[in-house]
């Protein structure tokens, strides 16, 4: 590590802190911010997801080496962490903290592109069949029982088959389109009830065709349920990613992402765990800051909790 | 404005309007079928331009379903209605849309009917773009009463009487000729009842508008309604000019609610008549009278229980009907 990266880490915690510090600002101003950090941990959460994103967009500033490179195939393999390799370096001798700075890129990309291309079809998917209901309903909701029946890896294994190793764009789509249907479901029960209430029907007798009803009056108070979704299928998809890179089909090497870092340092788990530990503890950091913001979410988006005159 | 319409045609017409929820069968309609509910069974009636029909009714009566059916927000099962003479089941989209500028509904839970995520001011503008109208937020709230400032709260920032105005001026937003009221003051502390009522009259006199006023006791319509007709398990039971019902009424079902209204006059002794037993399930009526296992009427008889009364004209005042054997006897 060069005194540079040093101070541009430095940097990146000052900025994810005061990134807390100004959301925390503004919870002064809003009851429903304020319900969000009545949770403890949802302010950790919030302070290491923005660390973890700062760090991915800054990755070059950060990283002291290219993730890429071998420093030294023979005396630099497999080197314990040290002041200068900061989590050590793996089994083809790069460095690991680089790795999972620009892993951080490749992971929470296809996290949070995963989880986005899954909430949208997902919630129109679910939107659709509770606002249709009848067989547009029966038909779509049949194929959501399908979809969580069957395994997710059994649909991407058939998808990789047609490609040998996935580019990243498939792979986002190959995991947001297997990872709706729990979203649409839970989207159209809340569509269910919605639509009859008043303020629907109301909308309608207006005219309002139904794509403004969906979008203007359905879909805006159905964003609570959403919202939580997403944030715990950001996680979902990031462990799925590390399934499949176990399994060899993810990312291809030797771009980095925190899946395929497991598989990397997996043969030599006993001998030089960093590798595989690292990786895996930035999937956990990021999973369980994502449950502590959906905790928050749930609380500050709960519409019971609306104040207002009763 | 519409073209003039020849004296006495109704504005509003209802015909034999039925309307039946099937149950639930589940799985792809598999599964053991159970009678429908019958939740509007044959209702006809017929409103005059500018006036009002109250229409009145227990819980589960029905009602909520008539006004419903005829703005087409719901499918009728079958039946025809009519709207300044055009067959409102019959409209394409295109010009539905029109008609739903002339028709329109002011609901009873003002906590469900405005959108919370919708300023008032929002909520109000809808309907104007929809409508590529020119009319203006500040003054539709002027003209329920309220503050133009209120364009920027949010629903749950006002209380229940300010929520049915707002409810209110959305139907006003797109002019309509027709309004359907359901249960509109039902739902509001006692004190504001008065001042939506008369605010509901007002409106009615400054523009002309011609309402089915819905209520659950027939003291509320009492004062807006013209014509009074008493529904009973989907049908209509009783229906007369306002003055007949309340001073000479002849169902049973209409003197047992008449004589739960306090008397405005206190002298004015009257035998309270409790009926017993709840109203039936409308997925099971019962056989003939859908009134008699509730009826206290003295010359109930068999005939009751098998056959179903009519909606026929009771002497001596035309246009006082009644679906009663015995209207005629007293009770
Ligand atoms: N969507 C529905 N599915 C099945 N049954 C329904 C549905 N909506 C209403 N019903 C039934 O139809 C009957 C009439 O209901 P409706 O709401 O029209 O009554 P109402 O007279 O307006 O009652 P209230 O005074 O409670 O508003 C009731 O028995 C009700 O349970
Ligand atoms: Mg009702």
């Amino acid at each position: 590590m060069t005194l540079g990266t040093w101070f541009a880490l430095l940097v990146a915690i000052i900025l994810a802190a005061e990134a807390v510090r100004a959301v925390r600002h503004r919870a002064f101003g809003s009851e429903r911010w304020r319900r969000f950090f009545r949770h403890p941990t949802a302010a950790w959460g919030v302070g290491i997801l923005a660390f973890l994103v700062i760090v991915a967009v800054a990755a070059p500033l950060i990283a002291p080496f290219d993730p890429d490179r071998q420093l030294d195939i023979i005396g630099l393999k497999n080197h314990p962490p040290s002041w200068t390799f900061l989590l050590g370096t793996d089994v083809l001798s790069r460095d690991v903290w680089s790795r999972i700075v620009y892993g951080a890129r490749v992971s929470l990309g296809i996290g949070g592109l995963g989880a986005l291309v899954a909430v949208s079809v997902g919630s129109l998917v679910g939107a659709v069949a509770g606002y249709y209901r009848r067989w547009v309903d029966a038909v779509l909701m049949r194929t959501v029982d399908i979809g969580l029946a069957l395994p997710r890896i059994f649909i991407l294994l058939m998808a990789v088959a047609l490609w040998d190793r996935l580019p990243f764009w498939v792979l986002v789509l190959a995991i947001g389109l297997t990872s709706w249907f729990g979203t649409g479901r839970l989207v159209r029960a809340e569509v269910l009830s919605l639509r009859e209430r008043d303020y629907v029907l109301a909308a309608r007798a207006l005219g309002a065709g139904a794509g403004g009803v969906i979008f203007r009056h359905v879909l805006p108070n159905a964003a609570a349920p959403v919202i939580v979704s997403a944030a715990l299928g950001v996680g979902n998809v990031l462990l799925l990613e590390a399934s499949l890179s176990f399994l060899g089909i993810g990312i291809r090497p030797p771009t980095p992402s925190w899946g395929n870092m497991i598989a990397d340092g997996a043969p030599s788990v006993y001998t030089a765990p960093w590798t595989t530990v690292a990786a895996g503890l930035a999937i956990s950091l990021v999973v369980m800051s994502l449950n502590a913001v959906a905790d928050g979410l749930r609380d500050a988006l709960d519409p019971h909790e609306e104040g207002g005159a009763t | 404005m519409s073209a003039p319409r020849p004296a006495g045609q109704p504005l509003v017409e209802v015909r034999d309007l039925v309307k039946h929820y099937a149950a639930e069968r589940g799985w792809f309609g598999l599964g053991r079928p159970r009678p429908p509910v019958r939740a509007v069974d044959g209702v006809s009636f017929a409103i005059g331009g500018g006036s009002t029909l109250g229409l009145v009714g227990e819980s589960g009566s029905g009602k909520t379903t008539v006004g419903r059916t005829m703005l087409r927000l719901q499918e009728a099962t079958s039946g025809r209605v009519f709207f300044e003479g055009s067959d409102v089941f019959a409209l394409d989209s295109g010009r539905l849309r029109a008609l739903r500028r002339r028709m329109q509904i002011v609901f009873q839970d003002p906590y469900s009917s405005l959108n919370p995520r919708m300023t008032v001011g929002e909520t109000l503008r809808e309907p104007l773009k929809i409508h590529h109208l020119s009319g203006e937020v500040s003054s539709l709230l002027e003209e329920v009463g309220l503050d133009p400032a209120f364009a920027k709260r949010y629903p749950h920032e006002l209380s229940g009487g300010q929520r049915q105005r707002v409810g209110i001026a959305r139907a006003l937003s797109v002019e309509p000729r027709f309004v359907v009221c359901d249960e509109p003051v039902s739902a509001l502390d006692v004190s504001v009842q008065a001042q939506v009522l008369n605010l509901l009259a007002d409106l009615q006199s400054r523009r002309r508008l011609t309402y089915l006023f819905i209520a659950h006791d027939l003291a509320v319509v009492r004062h807006i309604a013209d014509t009074v007709a008493v529904m009973y398990l989907g049908k209509i039971v009783e229906r007369a000019p306002a003055a007949e019902i309340y001073a000479l009424p002849r169902h049973p079902y209409t003197r047992a609610l008449l004589s739960a209204v306090p008397e405005p006059d206190p002298r004015a002794t009257k035998r309270r008549i409790v009926l017993s037993g709840d109203i039936p399930s409308p997925a099971h009526p019962p056989p003939g009278c859908p009134f008699h296992p509730r009826c206290p009427h003295p010359k109930k008889s068999e005939r009751c229980r098998t056959e179903v009364p009519p909606l026929r004209e009771v002497p001596p005042q035309s246009g006082h009907l009644a679906a009663c054997h015995y209207a005629e006897q007293p009770m």
